[in-house]
């Protein structure tokens, strides 16, 4: 009990959190990184998850790369990368994006592929153009599934994010790898709070997206039932 | 739920009692405790000597040849092997329960007596010498260091004349240092750089304790200074340069056997020629083969006993 309090006041120590080591600075760091890397995931993750859902070809590549891709352990990865490019932010930045690319991939797909058959028939039925079909019809209704995908990407960049301290002077990753190896205890259980914390924050964000989302997908269903759905 | 009720407290009964048994047993028998009457006892001149390491791999080898020069002078030997960490073992040392330990002058040092002012090679085993418990001897020091040290590339020490931690004062670029993230706050880094040289550095921070991703940081320029340890075969296989410390930046920290009463002075005699052989490049390369070949350590210390004539 003392350590969490310990923890609590090195987090309200002001001291603590000026400067270019601060803590401000290391969760702009870390969001910024976070987010940099979400957002090349989804660059690629989105469009490919898409094209595979729509055209319904390389689906079992896809099972294939995700649940391979998800046994790769970060750690080992970021390694192995930081022997090839070197120090900095390029290893960690792959090292993530190999994590957080197979639930974007797979909720983009999944998303696509579960829209129903007949609307896609009628939507063809009635002269859309395949573009028309994915923009106005495939990624609304897949909009709830493929953001669930981007969602649990984003809580697990967040929280492996503390890895790039591994090699860079970057994140909240740093007070954690320095309390640890100086048995500053208050110091790397505060940090670890403070990624907990991002996360939740984050999560929620995701939910409220979400679940808006689920409304404009299906409007005719009760909002209970939207929340199942996505949940599922 | 009168059964789980029932059960829990047979649960935590049990419990209570085989920590109290566990406790009673801790209080009454140290497993390690040297038992005078059921001590085997056998070997050159009858006695049972106690060999530890740390559980480093370096400190095995070193403990290996201790062990092994003492039983080819007849001595019977028990290993205890990577014990664990100063706060583990020096209390059994100083029990009695282990009768020589491969230890480190600079912070065997620091365990007995905190913050000592004392920095470099002599005045380090002087200071040991007189901070050792009573019934602790502390036999000669050896050559070998195994301590932090601040390394450069080969390319980097030529092209700017670099051989002791103060040229770094002639480099005109702009310098960084890598090391573990703790660095940054303890006076092995740039801040201990600054006030016992005044050179600034900037640092960055590699979380591998002197391995391949510093070395390749090293030769990529991201920084120019790394802490390595001095024993690290890495120095050599790299072609680094290790900068010389003349001002006690680092605390010494030399190779030196750690024995209790028990080690008498034949015993002795046979330790520190071992010690007397153990210079900085021998250490290195029993490091190397362990690192590189894989070897067991006692097969490490064997061969290298031999190469010196050692034991016979």
């Amino acid at each position: 009990m003392n350590l969490v309090l310990d923890a609590l006041a090195w987090l309200l120590d002001s001291a603590n959190w000026d400067g270019r080591g601060g803590i401000g600075a290391r969760i702009l760091e870390h969001l910024g990184f976070s987010a940099a890397v979400v957002a090349a995931a989804c660059a690629i993750g989105i469009p490919a998850g898409v094209a595979i859902g729509h055209s319904g070809r390389g689906r079992s590549l896809v099972i294939v790369l995700t649940s391979g891709a998800r046994a790769l352990p970060t750690l080992g990865l970021l390694t192995i990368l930081g022997l090839a490019l070197g120090i900095g932010l390029d290893a960690p930045f792959l090292a993530l994006l190999v994590l957080a690319l197979p639930p974007v991939l797979a909720g983009a797909y999944a998303g696509v592929e579960s829209v129903a058959r007949e609307t896609v028939g009628a939507s063809r039925a009635i002269g859309m153009t395949e573009w028309q079909l994915v923009r106005g019809v495939e990624l609304p209704l897949a909009a709830p599934v493929l953001l669930g995908g981007v969602r649990s990407a984003a809580l697990q960049v967040i929280s492996t994010a503390t890895l790039a301290a591994y090699v860079a002077d970057t994140g909240l990753g740093r007070p954690l790898f320095e309390g640890l190896k100086t048995q500053r205890y208050d110091m790397m259980l505060g940090a670890s709070l403070l990624v907990a914390l991002l996360a939740l924050v984050v999560e929620l964000g995701f939910q409220l997206v979400q679940s808006a989302a689920a409304r404009r997908a299906e409007p005719h269903r009760a909002p209970s039932g939207a929340r199942e759905r996505i949940s599922a | 739920m009168i059964r789980t009720t029932t059960r829990r407290a047979a649960i935590a009964l049990a419990a209570v009692g085989t920590a109290s048994a566990v406790l009673v047993g801790c209080a009454s028998a140290d497993p390690l405790a040297a038992d005078e009457s059921t001590a085997p006892s056998s070997g050159g001149d009858g006695t049972t000597l106690v060999v530890g390491s740390q559980d480093y791999y370096s400190s095995e080898i070193i403990a290996e040849l201790y062990a092994q020069a003492l039983e080819d002078a007849g001595y019977t030997i028990d290993r205890q092997l990577r014990i664990g960490q100063r706060e583990v073992y020096v209390p059994e040392i100083e029990s009695g329960a282990i009768d020589l330990f491969p230890e480190y002058t600079g912070p065997l040092l620091q365990y007995w007596s905190p913050d000592p002012e004392e920095r470099l090679t002599d005045e380090v085993y002087d200071a040991l010498v007189e901070a050792a418990p009573e019934g602790i001897t502390i036999l000669d020091q050896a050559e070998a260091t195994d301590q932090d040290s601040y390394v450069v590339t080969r390319a980097f020490a030529d092209q700017y004349g670099l051989e002791t931690v103060a040229d770094l004062a002639s480099v005109d670029v702009p310098l960084t240092m890598g090391a573990n993230s703790e660095a940054e706050s303890r006076p092995n880094g740039p801040q201990g750089l600054a006030s016992v040289y005044g050179i600034e550095v900037g640092f960055t921070p590699i979380e591998d304790g002197g391995g391949p991703l510093t070395i390749r940081a090293l030769q990529d320029g991201d920084i120019q200074l790394a802490i390595v340890y001095t024993a690290d075969p890495t120095i050599a296989q790299n072609d680094l340069v290790v900068l010389e410390d003349t001002e006690g930046l680092f605390l010494a920290s030399h190779v030196v056997p750690v024995a209790s009463d028990r080690v008498d002075e034949a015993a002795q005699e046979v330790v520190n020629g071992v010690t007397a052989a153990l210079s900085s490049d021998a250490l290195i390369e029993l490091n190397r083969r362990s690192v590189e070949q894989q070897s067991p350590a006692a097969d490490i210390a064997r061969a290298w006993l031999e190469e010196e004539g050692l034991v016979g």
